[in-house]
C-alpha cells in the first residue's frame, strides 16, 4: 500500500503539471493582447502619438498649408489675404525668369543622373570584376582603399563642397587654372569657369557629380557583391568577357539599385539649391545656373511674395512627383523579369 | 563548391591553350582598373589638399601662386576664423543642434517604428503611407508655411525651432529604416518577455531596443550626415537667429567679396571638413555596412 501511492503521485504530476501550467499562461497572453490596459493605452499614446504629433504639426501641415496659400496673394505680413485661386500659378508659368529656372533644373536631371550613375557604374565595376580571370571571381586588390577616399566627399557638407569648389574655380588663383596653364594651356590663365555662361553649367555640375559618385559606387559595389558568384562563374564558363558580363548580367541584377540611385539623384538635380548658392549666389551669368529652387527662395525671404512661392514649391513638388513616376514607369516597361532570367 | 571550382579550372586549363595570353590581359585590366580609380582618387583628394594647405597660407600667398607651399604655416588663419569669423560659435551650436535633434529623433523614431511594425491596429497603413509622403516631398514646399508656424510659436530663429524642425524632417527616414528592422526581430522574444513579466514599456526599452542596436547605428549615422550638412531649414528657418555651422560658413563666404581673407575662409572650410572626415575613417566599416543594408530593402 505505501508502496503504491508514491507511485501514483509520481504517475499523477507528470501528466498533469504541464496541462495545468501552459493552459492559464496561454489564457493570459491572449487576455493580454486583446484588452486595453493601462500599460498598453499608455505605451501606445507616448510612443505612437508623440513622434506622430510632431511629424503632423512640423511637416505634413506645412507641406497642405502650401497648397492653400499657393492660390493666395499672401504677402505673409498682412493680416489678410484674397483667394486668387490659379492666379499665382498662371503667372508663374509666363515669367520668363522662372521658366528659364525650370529648364535649368530640367536639364539638371536629364545629365546629373545620368553621369553620376554612369561613372559609379564604371569604378564599381573595376573595383569588383578588375581582379584575376582565373580562379574564384576576385575583386581588384586593395580596392578598399579607393572605396574609402572614392567616399570622403559624401561626408563633406554640400556647402562646403560648394565654397570650396568656388576657389577652386578662381579665374587667377583658383587650382584649376593654376593647373591648367602649369601644363601649357596659356588660354585658362584666368579663364572663369563660373562667370562664362557656356561653362558655369557644366562646372556647376562636376562639382555634384564629384560629390556623389563615390557614395553610389560605394552602393554599387555593394550591390555587385551581392550577386551570387555562381553566376558570374557560370557567364566565364560559356565564354563571356568581362565588358559582357558586366553588361549582360552585373548591371541586369543591381537594376533596383540603380533605379534607386536615379530616383535620388534626380531629386537631388530638381532640388540643387546648396550648390547652386554656394557657387553662384545669383543665378550665374544669364541666369545660366540658376534653379527653381533659388527662385522659390528669393521671392519667399527677399520679396516677401509667400503665396506665389508656395505656387512655386507646389510646382517643384509636382515636377518632382512626375520625375519618380516616370522613372519607375520607365522601369517597368523596360521590364524587369525579361533580364532576370539569365 | 571548392573542389567543383577547382575541377572547372583544371578543366579549362586542359583545353585552353591561350593561358599566357589572358594572363597577360588579367595585368592589362588590373593596371587600367588601377590607373582609373587612382585618377578619381586623386580628382577627390587633390582639391581637398589644396584646401587644407591654403588655409596656412596669407591672402597675398594665394594670389601669387596657387601650388607654393607657405612661406610660414599660418595658424593664426585657424585663430582667426574660429574667433572673428565666428566658426567657433557655429560649431557649438551644430553641435549642440544636431545633437539634440539625433537623441530626439532615434528615441522617437524607434518608438514610431516598434509600434508600427509590431502591432496591427486601424490606421497604422495610412500613418505608414504619411511617413512615405513626407520621404518624397521636397523641403522646399513645406519652407514657407512652417516660418509662420514657428513664429506663431516664438520658436523661429532660435536653436529649439531648429532642434524640433530636424526632428521632424528627420523622422519619416528613421521610421522606414527601422521599421523594416523590427519587423524582422523574431516575436518569440516579445512572447518570453511578456512570460517573464515585462510590461509594453520594459519590454521595448530592454529587449528590443537593445537587439535593435546595428539597425541604430546606421541609422544614426546616416541621420548625423544629413541633419550636419543640413543648409536650406537653417537659412529659411534660422535667418535672424544663432547660426549653425553650414550657414555660418556660407555667410562667411558670402562676405568674402569686401574683405578678402581667403587664408580664413580655407582654414573655415578646413574646420568643418576635418572633423567629420575623421569621425568617417574611424567608422567606415560601420557605414559602408549601412550603405548595402539601407538599400537591399
Amino acid at each position: 500500500m505505501t508502496a503504491v501511492v508514491p507511485r501514483q503521485s509520481t504517475q499523477a504530476t507528470p501528466t498533469h503539471l504541464p496541462d495545468g501550467d501552459s493552459e492559464p499562461a496561454a489564457v493570459v497572453i491572449r487576455k493580454r493582447r486583446k484588452k486595453l490596459t493601462f500599460d498598453k493605452v499608455s505605451f501606445m499614446a507616448v510612443f505612437l502619438g508623440l513622434p506622430l504629433a510632431i511629424y503632423l504639426l512640423f511637416v505634413i501641415s506645412p507641406f497642405a498649408q502650401a497648397f492653400y496659400y499657393s492660390m493666395t496673394d499672401w504677402s505673409g505680413f498682412s493680416p489678410t489675404m484674397n483667394f486668387t485661386g490659379l492666379d499665382n500659378y498662371r503667372r508663374i508659368f509666363t515669367d520668363d525668369i522662372f521658366m528659364k529656372a525650370m529648364s535649368n533644373n530640367i536639364i539638371l536631371v536629364i545629365f546629373l543622373p545620368i553621369i553620376t550613375i554612369v561613372l559609379s557604374l564604371i569604378l564599381a565595376t573595376f573595383v569588383t570584376v578588375g581582379g584575376s580571370s582565373r580562379g574564384q571571381i576576385k575583386g581588384l586588390r586593395n580596392s578598399s582603399f579607393y572605396r574609402v577616399v572614392s567616399f570622403f566627399p559624401y561626408t563633406i557638407p554640400a556647402i562646403a563642397i560648394g565654397i570650396m569648389w568656388g576657389q577652386i574655380y578662381d579665374p587667377s588663383n583658383g587650382l584649376l587654372n593654376g593647373i591648367l596653364t602649369a601644363i601649357g594651356l596659356e588660354n585658362f590663365e584666368s579663364y572663369p569657369w563660373l562667370g562664362d555662361k557656356n561653362t558655369a553649367m557644366i562646372a556647376t555640375m562636376f562639382v555634384i557629380v564629384w560629390g556623389f559618385v563615390g557614395f553610389y559606387m560605394v552602393l554599387f559595389v555593394a550591390g555587385i557583391k551581392g550577386i551570387p558568384a555562381e553566376l558570374f562563374e557560370a557567364a566565364r564558363i560559356d565564354g563571356a568577357g568581362r565588358f559582357r558580363t558586366a553588361v549582360s548580367i552585373t548591371i541586369p541584377l543591381i537594376r533596383d539599385n540603380i533605379q534607386t540611385a536615379y530616383v535620388y539623384m534626380g531629386i537631388l538635380a530638381l532640388d540643387a539649391f546648396v550648390y547652386m548658392a554656394a557657387l553662384n549666389s545669383g543665378g550665374g551669368p544669364d541666369n545660366s545656373t540658376l534653379v527653381m529652387a533659388q527662385q522659390l527662395f528669393f521671392t519667399a525671404f527677399n520679396k516677401g511674395q509667400f503665396g506665389l512661392a508656395s505656387a512655386m514649391g507646389v510646382v517643384l513638388a509636382v515636377t518632382t512627383l512626375i520625375f519618380s513616376g516616370l522613372v519607375f514607369l520607365m522601369n517597368r516597361l523596360t521590364g524587369g523579369d525579361k533580364d532576370v532570367s539569365l | 563548391m571548392t573542389t567543383k571550382l577547382a575541377t572547372q579550372e583544371r578543366v579549362s586549363l586542359h583545353f585552353n591553350p591561350r593561358k599566357p595570353a589572358t594572363s597577360t590581359n588579367d595585368k592589362i585590366v588590373g593596371s587600367v582598373s588601377h590607373g582609373v580609380l587612382m585618377l578619381w582618387s586623386a580628382i577627390v583628394i587633390l582639391p581637398l589638399l589644396w584646401t587644407v594647405m591654403s588655409s596656412f597660407k596669407t591672402s597675398s600667398e594665394i594670389f601669387s601662386s596657387p601650388f607654393a607651399l607657405p612661406a610660414q604655416w599660418r595658424f593664426d588663419n585657424y585663430a582667426r576664423a574660429w574667433t572673428e569669423a565666428g566658426i567657433g560659435s557655429y560649431f557649438l551650436n551644430s553641435v549642440i543642434v544636431v545633437g539634440a535633434a539625433l537623441i530626439i529623433v532615434m528615441v522617437l523614431g524607434s518608438m514610431c517604428a516598434y509600434v508600427l511594425a509590431r502591432y496591427t491596429f486601424p490606421g497604422a497603413k495610412a500613418i505608414y503611407y504619411l511617413m512615405l509622403a513626407g520621404l518624397t516631398f521636397p523641403i522646399f514646399l513645406a519652407m514657407v508655411p512652417l516660418f509662420f508656424i514657428l513664429r506663431n510659436m516664438g520658436l523661429l530663429n532660435t536653436l529649439p525651432g531648429l532642434i524640433v524642425t530636424y526632428v521632424g524632417f528627420a523622422l519619416p527616414f528613421t521610421v522606414f529604416f527601422l521599421f523594416s528592422f523590427f519587423k524582422s526581430l523574431p516575436h518569440e522574444i516579445t512572447e518570453a518577455a511578456a512570460l517573464d513579466g515585462a510590461g509594453e514599456w520594459r519590454t521595448f526599452f530592454q529587449v528590443m531596443l537593445p537587439m535593435a542596436k546595428p539597425g541604430l547605428a546606421s541609422v544614426a549615422i546616416f541621420n548625423f550626415l544629413g541633419l550636419w550638412n543640413q543648409f536650406l531649414i537653417p537659412v529659411s528657418i534660422n535667418a535672424a537667429g544663432p547660426r549653425v555651422l553650414s550657414q555660418g560658413l556660407a555667410a562667411f563666404a558670402g562676405q568674402m567679396g569686401y574683405a578678402v581673407d581667403f587664408g580664413a575662409l580655407f582654414a573655415a572650410v578646413t574646420v568643418t571638413v576635418v572633423p567629420v572626415l575623421i569621425i568617417y575613417i574611424i567608422f567606415q566599416r560601420q557605414l559602408q555596412g549601412s550603405v548595402s543594408q539601407g538599400t537591399s530593402k
